[in-house]
């Protein structure tokens, strides 16, 4: 249950990036890129974050994740493709050491602004 | 209004655990972050491997754990530099993350330590999530739990460089298919060095001893 230290620290950085001339600010939406294979359980972020936004601008934001699918390349015959279960052995040569490509991102893209 | 932020989450972490890297680094040490579900036999297999690692290398260990000096305590006995760090002060964390681990490697004097181990604390979901500016990681996994344990748990088995299959002297009497959890690791993770020790009886210590004192001499020179 470490979502709630990512969500801490979600709404530092949210915080940290509204202009300070703005006043009053508050925040509709974050928008969030989170790889399939980062372990973040969405809900339990969502209510985490519920929590440490009481009171600042960013409370009843509505957290937007997008989430990342899981793509790997084999170090061997360089063949890229989406895993979409838990063998990550290269469906073609089954050499098999891969790079993770994308799916572990636990990402803040941008934040709305009320006008 | 739109503001584009394009920011890593856990950045803060990350730029410790850079920190962390370079310090060990200048410290000529290699860290070792070993981390597990709980009670799969991380301190015993610690004891067991310290007693075969000391004093040709010089060791070092943090333990972490929520509440207890319990582990830090057995891990004394060994003769090896010990720190303990408990998590409750800090919200009571499953993790232990890159800035705590600087402050007690500073404690410990890494002066005279070749091998650094981190003792996670026992999950195999959030630590996995938490450089620590290590230079491997191992998963400890005991026969006691069950054979699917990397398919339920693919990031930990991922990240892992090694792993540890302990409490093999149990085999006889359970219905756990050791091949198929090492099948089942290297399906999540093709080619991870499986090690099947027991801690107990310390068979099986040969190839992993081994595998760690040809990391620590890659880094360190020693």
């Amino acid at each position: 249950m470490h979502e709630m230290g990512i969500a801490e620290q979600l709404a530092q950085i949210a915080i940290d990036s509204i202009p300070k001339e703005i006043e009053n600010p508050k925040v509709e939406k974050l928008n969030l890129k989170i790889g399939k294979l980062s372990s973040i359980v969405e809900h339990s972020l969502t209510f985490c974050f519920e929590i440490v936004s009481k009171g600042t601008p960013l409370e009843n934001a509505h957290l937007d994740i997008e989430s990342v699918p899981v793509k790997v390349q084999c170090a061997s015959c360089k063949n890229a493709w989406e895993v979409t279960g838990p063998d990550f052995n290269c469906p073609h040569c089954k050499d098999g050491d891969v790079k993770m490509l994308t799916g572990r991102e636990i990402e803040i893209t941008s934040l709305e602004l009320a006008e | 209004m739109e503001i584009n932020i394009q920011k890593r989450v856990l950045e803060a972490n990350e730029t410790e655990a850079q920190k962390n890297r370079n310090y060990f680094k200048e410290q000529n040490v290699f860290a070792l972050n070993m981390m597990s579900s709980p009670g799969s036999g991380k301190t015993e297999t610690l004891c067991k491997t310290l007693a075969k690692l000391m004093p040709q290398i010089r060791v070092g260990v943090i333990v972490g754990d929520i509440c207890t000096t319990n582990d830090a305590d057995r891990l004394e006995v060994t003769g090896a530099k010990v720190t303990q760090i408990n998590t409750d002060q800090f919200g009571g964390d499953c993790h232990l993350a890159a800035n705590l681990i600087f402050d007690s490697a500073k404690q410990i004097g890494l002066e005279d330590v070749d091998l650094l181990i981190v003792e996670n604390i026992g999950n195999l979901v959030c630590p996995a999530e938490f450089d620590i500016g290590e230079d491997a990681r191992v998963v400890v996994l005991s026969v006691t739990e069950g054979e699917d344990k990397p398919l339920k748990y693919p990031l930990m088995f991922r990240v892992a460089d090694a792993a540890i299959l302990n409490k093999v002297d149990l085999l006889p009497y359970l219905d756990f298919d050791a091949p198929l959890a090492v099948e089942n690791m290297q399906k999540v993770h093709p080619h991870l060095p499986v090690f099947e020790i027991s801690a107990k009886t310390e068979e099986g210590f040969g190839p992993w001893i081994e595998w760690l004192k040809i990391k620590v001499f890659e880094k360190t020179g020693r």
